[in-house]
């Protein structure tokens, strides 16, 4: 049966970010065209538009930010549109990165290793106190969408130790372009944004790399492949084709051999060096403007330790966090809605391989540096432990 | 608890009854003082858009060309109507109003209406969005948008035609200079220089312009 895989151009909107990579190699290296598959990629500027002309039928896939695809089928913050991925485009891949005055603060106020996100925590809830009673303005933190892991990931840092996100800093929404500069000019003392603006902003003197997305949580699914469930439904075919491409595109970008034309490809359609793409890709990041590095192999996974299989615990992870910052209530019906988002079964049907275990993965899944093991079935039980003292107060305050 | 600013359902249902905060005793504002703010990055657009809106009488129309701070610029304008072009990456700023609590007086929703994809897609497809402050009636937003979806497609219709021209005016430019070069070189009148360009194109597929501007390349790498 063909439905309409290779008698249409298939239209698939991104964000220049390097954690597209898996997408854009699979269209630009070649991988579509072998499935036979006439892709045209859409770059976009916002998260916003990815959403809506997702789910107007303008693009037939996207690459997506994995908790908008559960917002958008779950109704929160705007209309329904069921929204599934079959496909995690990247596990991980942020950073957060803080302007070189509060590093050296929070290097002060520090009762050990900052590179330990508890240390760092702690430090940096001395120096809220210490605003607080000054009553000097508060800190402000940039992140990319209310629906992302930059805005979740910063909380639970936060949060950990004993900090309010919403009521002893500011935390606010900004589009990654716009990030660098809003450190640079002080608007913003810190970030949590995906690659390349952690070290765009390290390049340029105005930034540190602070801790690494992996240092908050060893694993959690940071871009998915989005399609309207109804599109999956409808093109059977070209959706599997567009995994096996996908997931060609993933293994190859693994390999080594293949980083320079990888990077080349990135670069490219991202407008920067293929240098700063292979810090990424990589896991070896210049860290601080004198040349500091520091490596990690969780940085960000594509096609290796399981990343490309949609994981339903990390839907459950995702609408954990949604209902711990207010942005939706706590149901069981809506917690199923969520893990029906990632769909890896359709991965399953199109690559047609058994996942293989990996034992160097999270036992949880997730493997959040504090706080309880996380358990999907046990949702209420895990937010209990981080109960604040308040629950009926609005969240997520801007400006004041 | 997140308000669920569920006017993204049906604007009309929801919204019904509730009077927006600090108004409750005046009468539904009319058109004329329907506070409508642009953020448009491009200022020539944003200036054709409110003259549209203020022919159609909205008075009170104010471009926000200043996307940095975006929101503390909204919330210090109040504004009922936020109209916002695609291209500004600044839109992502303006989603996290639907979650918003203290700071905003009013709630805020993106103007979605379940019963008219078509005129939302309309919209998007010319680029602009529409967020809607406050309470205010569906058919109100509506003569707005479609306001908005008319100037904006004009605006991409007038900006098509203005890149034809230049390239029109390029090429005739390149056109006569590959022109002077072959009467010189090959002691042609303008006709015959024009004609052997044509010539050309015809026989290698290309168009004059092309020929030309080969013609150009090489009589530069000979001087």
């Amino acid at each position: 049966m063909t439905d309409k895989k290779a008698d249409r151009k298939l239209r698939i909107g991104f964000i220049p970010l390097v954690d597209a990579t898996a997408l854009l190699v699979a269209a630009d290296g070649g991988f579509t065209g072998q499935e036979g598959l006439d892709v045209e990629l859409v770059r976009e500027v916002s998260w916003s538009n990815v959403r809506d002309k997702l789910n107007l039928g303008l693009f037939d896939a996207a690459h997506l930010l994995a908790p908008v695809a559960v917002a958008s089928s779950l109704g929160i913050g705007h209309v329904r549109v069921p929204i599934i991925t079959p496909f995690n485009l990247g596990i991980n891949g942020n950073s957060i990165t803080v302007s070189p005055k509060l590093y050296a603060d929070l290097a002060a106020a520090a009762d050990g290793n900052i590179a330990d996100p508890a240390v760092s925590g702690r430090a940096l809830a001395r120096l809220v106190a210490e605003r607080k009673k000054s009553s000097a303005e508060p800190y402000t933190f940039g992140m990319t969408f209310p629906f992302s892991h930059h805005n979740y990931q910063l909380r639970f840092w936060m949060a950990a130790a004993g900090i309010d996100p919403d009521e002893d800093v500011r935390l606010v929404v900004l589009p990654p372009p716009y990030m660098v500069d809003s450190l640079a000019s002080g608007h913003v003392d810190c970030f949590c944004v995906g690659a390349p603006w952690n070290s765009v902003a390290v390049d340029l003197g105005v930034g540190r790399i602070l801790h690494f997305g992996c240092d908050i949580q060893s694993r959690v699914t940071e871009k998915v492949f989005a399609v309207r469930e109804r599109w999956a439904n409808e093109n059977p075919d070209a959706l599997a084709a567009l995994i096996r491409a996908l997931a060609a595109a993933a293994a190859y970008v693994e390999d080594r051999q293949n980083l320079d034309a990888v990077c080349a490809i990135v670069a490219k359609r991202l407008d920067v060096t293929p240098e700063i793409v292979s810090r990424t890709i990589t896991g070896v990041l210049k860290v601080a403007t004198d040349g500091t590095t520091r490596a990690s192999n969780r940085y960000i996974l594509i096609g290796r330790n399981n990343a490309m299989r949609p994981d339903p615990v990390q839907a459950a992870w995702i609408y954990a966090q949604m209902v711990r910052w207010a942005q939706t209530p706590f149901s069981g019906e809506l917690l199923s809605l969520a893990q029906a988002v990632f769909r890896g079964d359709l991965f399953d049907a199109a690559i047609g391989a058994a996942p293989s275990p990996n034992g160097s993965e999270p036992v949880d899944g997730i493997g959040a540096f504090a706080g309880p093991r996380f358990s999907p079935n046990d949702i209420a039980e895990h937010l209990a432990a981080w109960r604040p003292r308040r629950s009926e107060r609005p969240r997520l305050s801007i400006v004041r | 608890m997140q308000r669920r600013h569920s006017g993204t359902f049906g604007l009309g249902e929801t919204r019904k009854g509730s009077e927006p905060p600090g108004q409750g005793i005046l009468p539904r504002p009319s058109d004329s003082n329907l506070k409508i703010a642009i953020v448009d990055e491009s200022p020539i657009r944003a200036a054709i858009l409110e003259d549209g809106l203020r022919e159609a009488g909205f008075t009170l129309v104010e471009r926000i060309t200043e996307t940095r701070n975006l929101l503390a610029r909204v919330y210090a304008m109040d504004p009922d109507v936020i109209l916002i072009d695609l291209e500004s990456p600044s839109r992502d700023e303006l989603e996290q109003m639907f979650q918003v609590s203290r700071v905003v007086k009013r709630p805020i929703a993106m103007f979605v209406d379940q019963s008219d994809t078509a005129s939302i897609q309309a919209s998007v497809d010319a680029g602009v969005s529409a967020y809607i402050v406050g309470n205010l009636q569906k058919d109100r937003i509506k003569t707005i948008l479609d306001l908005c979806i008319s100037r904006f497609n004009a605006f991409s219709r007038l900006q098509g035609e203005l890149e034809e021209a230049k390239d029109a005016l390029a090429e005739r430019k390149v056109i006569d200079r590959a022109k002077g070069v072959l009467m010189k070189a090959k002691q042609l009148s303008e006709e015959e220089a024009y004609t052997l360009l044509r010539k050309t194109a015809m026989n290698e597929k290309k168009k004059i312009a092309e020929i030309a501007q080969s013609v150009v390349t090489a009589a530069e790498l000979f001087k």
